[in-house]
């Protein structure tokens, strides 16, 4: 059973740049070994923590994008619990989530699509035509920090 | 759903006003914007937001006041299922300490 899943690490800034990267070999070795698929790896760098974990200020976040089965996500999980380097982690499977959004999406592109029609405008949006609700100052101006890099 | 879209009308009034309407007119010193009241309509209906990532901090941490509880939808206005979304990536992004739990 093939499966999309998020892999998040935190990971101690007392390792070193030799002990990240055994640390995702590791990894990858476990997704191999089971059948999986690393999709992509990204490495956020040295982050400040919102909050002290253990002594520790900051870490370095690794987030993979693994196809796997469950019983290789919840290996994954067994092996980091363990890994004193690994100070926090998440797994979260993302297909069915994906799956949601692509359908609301399509949905939403659908009805507006209709909407123009019924109004005599071409089904699709000119670039530059209004997006997004009227931009008056009517809006609540504290909500809108970091609209723009929304997925 | 923007079912009322004027492009004139000068926005303010919006109807649920209500009760809050009276008190709002008294505060004629010039200062605009009490602290919440305006906008009662949930922001992902409304920006169309589909994804409530738990990756995406700047999204969630408005939603985060005085970095401890999750602001409450009768505040926030957020509609029932995106405020369960919006619970869930909050969770994940405190469990990551990419978000706090509490004020320090
Ligand atoms: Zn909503």
């Amino acid at each position: 059973m093939n499966r999309k899943y998020e892999l998040v690490y935190v990971v101690s800034p007392d390792a070193t740049e030799a002990q990240i990267a055994e640390l995702a070999t590791q990894v990858e070795g476990i997704v191999q070994r089971l059948g999986g698929t690393l999709e992509k790896t990204e490495n956020w760098g040295r982050r400040k923590l919102a909050y002290e974990i253990g002594r520790h200020k900051e870490a370095t976040y690794i987030l993979d994008v693994i196809n796997g089965s469950g019983e290789l996500m919840k290996e994954i999980d067994r092996r980091l619990k363990v890994f004193d380097l690994v100070i926090r982690h998440l797994v979260v499977r993302v297909d069915e989530h994906e799956g949601v959004i692509d359908r609301q999406k399509s949905r939403r592109t659908e009805t507006s699509r209709r909407r123009r029609i019924a109004r005599g405008l071409p089904p699709d949006r000119a670039p530059g035509e209004g997006q997004r609700g009227e931009p008056d100052d009517d809006r609540d101006d504290r909500f809108d920090m970091g609209l723009e890099d929304v997925r | 759903m923007n079912g009322g879209r004027k492009p004139s009308g000068g926005g303010r009034g919006r109807g649920a006003a209500g009760a809050a309407g009276a008190a709002g007119a008294a505060g004629k010193d010039g200062q605009r914007r009490p602290m919440f009241r305006r906008r009662k309509v949930c922001k992902f209906c409304s920006d169309k937001i589909d994804d409530i990532n738990y990756k995406d901090t700047k999204l969630l941490l408005p939603f985060v006041p005085e970095r401890a509880k999750i602001l409450p939808r009768r505040i926030s206005g957020t509609c029932a299922m995106h405020q369960r979304k919006l619970r869930t990536a909050i969770m994940r992004a405190r469990q990551l300490a990419l978000i706090p739990y509490t004020a320090e």
